[in-house]
């Protein structure tokens, strides 16, 4: 990483309110050195593009432990795209189990899926890499 | 014991702990998983205060450290309530029958997150989750559905649901009557607690002020109407979930507890008309002897506040009752039948520290809801402890250890202090307020990933003995088409039932929101009309408006 700092949404789309491992990822990324956008709970699909597109983020985090991920991470690509930025890193954790989560990433909808028990710092250097 | 023995038990400990001091340690620090320094030997000089008619005293006793019922698990074992439900009301209707024919005791309802939230199963927000992690009810009939064939008035239910607990608790009431029992011979528990909400679970709808209301018009209801019904499920589970420390587990649940009695007693009740059916419910985690000191603990501290702040006389007021669940964010993805290790070993912590009632965690549940399969092995778990492993047979028997006790004097220091902070706050809802509870909790859960992340806090199968080998597991998939279907029978009840019937009972209702009167009642008659649950929150709405929290990590 250089110069400007990388921007990251993280958000929690749809209804479940467990937002342990989004609060701590958003912290580790900042700790990291990322700047980092929150938005907070029971976000709908287009209130998390639309949060994209006004704070301009280069990646976009995903908390989703609903069930609900093969509904929502593909609803807010589309949107992100809508909105000019399907371009945005696109990257998704929670409960996802592991052939949603190669579906999600082969039907080119979310870049990467972390599942439960994964290092910070493999997030964060994931991220890092692709700037 | 007497001042000279002390005295010579203190000057070998001296002693001993030179010798002990110059061998190797294998560790840096010696920490329980909530981060708490433990020491290498516990000694009679580390309970020399300690006093066993007033700290410890008999089972079913004051202050009741040892136990609420005289004669514990040797009476009746413990309630074996696994939690579950998924899809719609007849898939979970099939579950629960099949869980009452394994010997299961008692039944507990999870709902899926749009009724858990207040949408009905056809409202935007609720696309793409309808059934995925609980039944999805959205009416009356749904809960007919739910409890087809099963007698309400021999099985106890425990519903998870909170913000709209006094919709649901009503169509149980409703189903009830419907069976032909009467509302005083039905028991069960809601959860019902929204502080916790607020803290650390985050599925609120309306904001404190109605939602005090609602609760208390409950224990109002309940005392009148349906006595063996407990109105609250004070929970301390979602605290410790969402990162908490055993202590502030303690304290914050406690706090919320107490919160609770003094908003019964502003509300104009007795306190001994309400508190006798309040109830807890704790998470059992990883560390076992410092989780059977909490559960001790609490008894001790709500048993003592109870009798010399808030000056309960009936002993049920006094006496902690409590559910528990074994910690899910201590089940792994990785190795995940480990995690039925896990289980047993928190479940062990519960029923030793006398718990009413036990769900034991599927291996499975890190990766979806549970399979069949993997409930039954969670179930037996608890039927291997219980008529197996001996631990049933005597009450509290890692009382009198040095560790326990003083570890137990610790945590009720600890909670006493944080209730010193939160009155500083002005009391719960201020603390909330302010972030305070969320603030900690976030705290506290990050130090712990930190530790897990640099290998201090041994994690098995993830952070060490870590094989990489792929998850090889059979997964319950909850299929798309409940979504469709459960939808497809709303829209025909919205075109069967009386339509004007339930638009009358809703602005009946909104009318009774902006006076003083008991809700209940009215929720009570819109669910019968079958208005939707999606339809009263609406309503509800209208007149409470919504909660919104500022967004911290």
């Amino acid at each position: 990483m250089t110069g400007k700092k990388v921007r990251v949404l993280v958000a929690k789309p749809g209804l479940d309110g467990h937002d342990r491992g989004a609060k701590v990822v958003a912290r580790g990324l900042r700790d990291a050195g990322f700047e980092v956008i929150y938005t907070g709970l029971h976000q709908t699909p287009e209130q998390v593009a639309e949060a994209a597109l006004q704070e301009d983020v280069d990646v976009v985090g995903l908390s989703i432990l609903s069930g609900a991920h093969m509904t929502l991470v593909p609803k807010i690509k589309e949107l992100l795209k809508g909105n000019g930025m399907g371009d945005v890193l696109l990257v998704v954790g929670g409960i996802v189990p592991e052939d949603d989560a190669e579906e999600l990433v082969k039907s080119g909808s979310a870049d990467q899926v972390f599942n439960p028990g994964e290092p910070l710092d493999n997030i964060t250097e994931y991220i890092s890499s692709k700037f | 014991m007497d001042k000279d023995k002390l005295e010579r038990i203190s000057s070998q400990y001296e002693q001993w702990q030179e010798e002990a001091g110059e061998a190797k340690e294998r560790s840096a620090t010696f920490k329980t998983v909530s981060s708490r320094p433990i020491k290498a030997l516990y000694t009679p000089l580390d309970t020399s205060e300690l006093d066993y008619e007033e700290d410890l005293g008999f089972p079913g006793r004051y202050p009741y450290t040892r136990g609420v019922q005289t004669n514990m698990y040797r009476g009746r074992i413990w309630t074996m309530r696994q939690f579950s439900g998924f899809g719609d009301a007849f898939d979970s209707n099939r579950r629960y029958r099949y869980l009452l024919d394994q010997g299961q005791t008692g039944l507990s309802v999870a709902f899926d997150m749009p009724t858990i939230m207040g949408y009905d199963s056809d409202s935007e927000r609720s696309l793409g989750e309808v059934g995925r992690c609980g039944v999805a009810i959205d009416s009356l009939e749904d809960m007919e559905i739910l409890f087809d064939q099963i007698p309400v008035d021999q099985v106890t239910t425990s519903m998870t649901i909170n913000g709209p607990a006094s919709i649901l608790w009503c169509m149980y009431l409703a189903n009830a009557e419907k069976q032909g029992i009467s509302l005083d011979k039905v028991g069960g528990t809601i959860q019902n607690d929204i502080l916790k909400e607020y803290i650390a679970q985050k599925s609120w709808i309306f904001p404190p002020e109605p939602s005090m209301r609602l609760i208390t018009d409950i224990f109002a209801f309940a005392a009148d109407h349906v006595p063996r019904w407990n109105t609250i499920s004070i929970s301390g589970y979602h605290i410790r979930e969402a990162g908490s420390t055993a202590a502030q587990e303690l304290a914050f649940t406690l706090a919320d507890g107490f919160a609770y009695v003094e908003a019964g007693i502003n509300a104009g009740l007795d306190v001994d008309r309400f508190a006798p059916r309040l109830s807890f419910f704790f998470n059992a985690h990883m560390d076992f002897f410092e989780e059977t000191c909490k559960y001790r603990a609490a008894r001790r501290i709500w048993a003592r506040r109870m009798k010399e702040k808030y000056r309960a006389k009936d002993e049920r007021s006094l006496k902690l009752r409590f559910h528990t669940q074994t910690a899910g964010c201590s089940l792994t993805a990785q190795e995940p039948e480990n995690n039925i290790v896990r289980t047993t070993i928190e479940a062990l912590s519960a029923v030793l520290g006398g718990t009413q009632s036990l769900h034991t965690n599927s291996m499975d549940e890190v990766l979806a809801l549970p399979t069949e399969k993997a409930v039954k092995i969670a179930l037996r778990t608890q039927q291997v402890i219980a008529y197996e492993s001996g631990a049933a047979n005597t009450i509290d028997p890692l009382a009198g250890s040095y560790f326990i006790e003083q570890l137990t004097d610790q945590l009720e220091a600890e909670a006493e202090e944080y209730f010193r902070r939160i009155d500083d706050f002005g009391g719960v809802l201020k603390a909330i307020d302010q972030g305070f509870f969320q603030q900690e909790i976030a705290d506290a859960a990050y130090e712990y990933q930190r530790s897990v992340d640099s290998g201090e806090q041994v994690v098995v199968g993830v952070n060490r003995y870590n094989t990489g080998e792929p998850v090889q597991i059979e997964l319950l998939k909850i299929d798309p088409e409940v979504e469709e279907k459960q939808v497809r029978r709303l829209k025909q009840l919205r075109e069967r039932r009386d339509n004007d019937a339930v638009n009358r009972s809703l602005e009946v209702l909104k009318d009774t929101a902006k006076g003083t009167d008991n809700l209940i009642p009215k929720i009570l008659d819109a669910v019968k009309v079958y208005a939707t649950e999606g339809e009263i929150v609406a309503a509800l709405k209208e007149v409470f408006g919504e909660y919104k929290e500022k967004p911290l990590f």
